[in-house]
């Protein structure tokens, strides 16, 4: 059905028109990003939504690998879900370079047709995919949230496609949620938001293929050259929380912060603090969460005794869920809340704690709680 | 305002083109902006220039100021956008451009930033200044498109450069730290709005250039106080005040898909290979969360819920 539009383009870069056609039996693409030979913790949340949507499309799941010496990082790939990674590896690879690595990435999809293409919304991601869709000359949709997959009915030709890529992100400053399809100039693209998707389970016992992937590179020269870069590891991993239990100065001292650290622990989760927090010493400057700390969108946060200034909102509203515990009806967390508690957080903390450790309630509860 | 071919070289200093966004104010969502089911009326917003926008100007003035060269901004949509075209004169850009036509409406990134190519390609600039992201969308995706199209080396994330004959020196905010880049010339940078403080609104330039008006807003002024001229009149004194703007060198240059000789296949809607699918409102009207009593059966049951849909557990 593209061939018409083929037809007609003329390539708007000088170079060759280089779109794929749709191809059902395509496979799910995850890039597989990694840095000084480990893996960032991106893909494996890639992997794990990837094997829900291969497994939904009947297709295998596979894992885009670039860099030098990397071949270890294939098993554990494997492991995580892949049925196949594509392994391409060069000294030019050594560093993430947008030139190369498009170039490599745009041969791998000219050749091996993939029908679903995700990324990481990292800044590697949000760089290397919009370059990428760009020379594809396919869609791209920017930092989901969700991804499904479903039907789309185009409103103007009432065209009905099956089994599209969902892709589902907030919009307008996070006041609209989006679901953008890819119907016709595929691959179908989209960068994941960091934290949102649960990271798939390494199992040692999945096997799987590795394919040694032709780099072309050839008679490139690099137009960029790295003089010098510095990582800073950060000590608290806020941005790479799924789960964030954050208090506010309504905690009321240092001790009582105690109780956000265990309801951490049972969730899995890790601890934010709100700037009066931290002033007030209840909790240290690295766990600092709004605009002059870190801002973080994890699935869940869970505000305790935040009341919830206009600078700390900016640096988690973006969250999936926000679950305010409050004594304040009126506290403007409740605002941005989707669920919330008005009481003392002393006595619901402790009882969340409780509930969690003993999961029979919760199954009561869960169904009880959809009629 | 200087245009290129007055300065004369192009070995002087850098030409500079800035893609800047008018958008609307998401972060400042007032009761003024909601409906009554409680979602936000997007018309009701106030039109702003895009934050990092301003940033990406700022470090496009301040390549022009220690090198020499020029600064055009470029910007694409309805002719209320020249409102940032002239915010950008006041604060020093040499040149202001305007891509409207209604073929370009619903544009996704790829199309936008294949209209913005043939603007920028016409343009023939050593660097292009575009901010990481505009508010309403936040895709990030059309600065480094842009650069696939033209061919410009991408440098993301800037926070401060330094140039030297065609090589640029960039720090970059990579995230959980920095890189140190060297890149070769032609470059697109996208800019952090860490990178800078954007000056403000010059007062003389302001003087200046708050007549500068694009062709489409001049017409609809005639049209408001020529009422009963024929359209010939009209058209004959559009032209006039454009020559006479053009004179004083305040006339915003604006372009129509033709101009750019842009492939229609790629623009608008037909060029945009994304759709939308649905939209849902988030409603954020007060008392729009669900509210559980601070019990033991309500934090089960708010548990239970949290479970069931997968947030945790």
């Amino acid at each position: 059905m593209q061939n018409n539009r083929t037809a007609l383009c003329r390539p708007c870069d000088g170079r060759e028109a280089t779109m794929i056609e749709v191809n059902r039996q395509g496979e799910v693409w995850i890039y597989a990003e990694q840095e000084g030979g480990k893996l960032s913790d991106v893909p494996m949340e890639l992997l794990s939504k990837g094997r829900e949507l291969a497994d939904r499309l009947h297709v295998p799941l596979s894992a885009v690998l670039l860099g030098d010496q990397v071949e270890d990082l294939a098993g554990q790939l494997i492991h995580l879900g892949a049925d196949k990674v594509y392994l391409a590896q060069d000294p030019l690879l050594a560093h993430y370079q947008t030139t190369s690595y498009t170039k490599v990435i745009c041969d791998l999809i000219t050749l091996h047709k993939p029908q679903i293409c995700l990324f990481g919304a990292t800044p590697l991601g949000r760089d290397l995919a919009p370059t990428v869709a760009s020379f594809m000359k396919c869609g791209l949709t920017a930092d989901c949230t969700d991804l499904q997959i479903g039907d789309h009915t185009d409103v103007q030709t009432k065209e009905h496609l099956s089994n599209l890529l969902h892709q589902i992100r907030p919009a307008f400053g996070g006041n609209i949620i989006a679901t953008i399809v890819n119907p016709h100039r595929w691959p179908q693209m989209a960068t994941v938001r960091e934290g949102v998707m649960r990271m798939s389970v390494p199992d040692t016992r999945r096997t799987g293929q590795t394919i040694q992937c032709a780099v072309n590179l050839a008679g490139m020269t690099l137009p960029v050259e790295v003089l010098d870069s510095k990582r800073q590891p950060k000590k608290v991993n806020l941005k790479g929380a799924r789960i964030i239990v954050a208090g506010g100065a309504g905690v009321g001292s240092r001790d009582n912060f105690r109780q956000l650290w265990d309801l951490a622990n049972v969730l899995g989760g890790a601890v934010g603090g709100s700037r009066a927090a931290v002033d007030l010493g209840y909790v240290d400057h690295d766990h600092q969460i709004g605009q002059t700390g870190t801002t973080v969108r994890p699935a869940l946060y869970i505000a305790c005794g935040i009341s919830g200034a206009v600078q700390h909102r900016a640096g988690m509203q973006e969250s999936a869920k926000i679950l305010a515990i409050n004594m304040d009806k009126d506290a403007p967390i409740f605002g941005v809340a989707h669920y919330g508690i008005v009481g003392d957080l002393n006595e619901v903390v402790p009882k969340m704690i409780k509930t969690i450790r003993s999961g029979a309630n919760i199954e009561q509860a869960a169904h009880a709680a959809t009629p | 305002m200087t245009s290129r071919e007055q300065l004369g070289a192009t070995n002087v200093g850098y030409n500079c083109v800035v893609c800047i966004k008018q958008v609307p104010d998401t972060k400042r969502i007032t009761g003024q902006a909601m409906k009554e089911d409680g979602t936000v009326n997007r018309a009701a917003l106030p039109a702003i220039f895009n934050p990092e926008d301003l940033n990406a100007l700022e470090a496009a003035l301040e390549v022009r100021d220690r090198h020499g060269g020029t600064v055009t901004v470029v910007t694409m949509g309805l002719p209320a956008a020249c409102e940032i075209l002239r915010e950008s004169l006041f604060r020093g850009a040499d040149q202001a451009a305007l891509i409207t036509d209604r073929r370009a409406a619903a544009s996704d990134t790829l199309a936008t930033s294949y209209i913005l190519s043939c603007a920028v390609r016409k343009l023939k600039p050593d660097l292009v200044f575009c901010g990481r992201q505009a508010i309403d969308g936040d895709t990030a995706q059309v600065g480094p498109q842009l650069a696939e199209k033209i061919g410009f080396t991408l440098v993301t994330y800037l926070e401060s450069l330094s140039l030297k004959g065609r090589k640029a020196k960039v720090r970059r905010n990579i995230g959980n730290g920095y890189e140190i880049v060297s890149a070769r010339l032609p470059v697109l940078f996208t800019v952090m709005e860490t990178a800078n403080h954007p000056r403000p609104m010059a007062m003389k330039k302001t003087l200046k250039a708050k007549k500068a008006r694009a062709p489409l807003e001049i017409a609809k002024a005639v049209d408001a106080a020529m009422t009963s001229a024929t359209p010939e009149a009209k058209a004959d004194e559009v032209k006039r005040r454009c020559a006479e703007l053009a004179g004083q060198g305040l006339l915003i240059s604006q372009w129509n898909l033709d101009d750019l000789q842009a492939d229609l296949a790629w623009c608008g809607g037909a060029g945009s290979p994304t759709k939308v699918n649905r939209v849902q409102s988030i409603v954020l009207a007060g008392g729009a969360y669900k509210e559980f009593p601070a019990t033991d059966a309500g934090v089960n049951q708010l548990m239970g819920e949290l479970i069931e849909d997968h947030t945790i557990g």
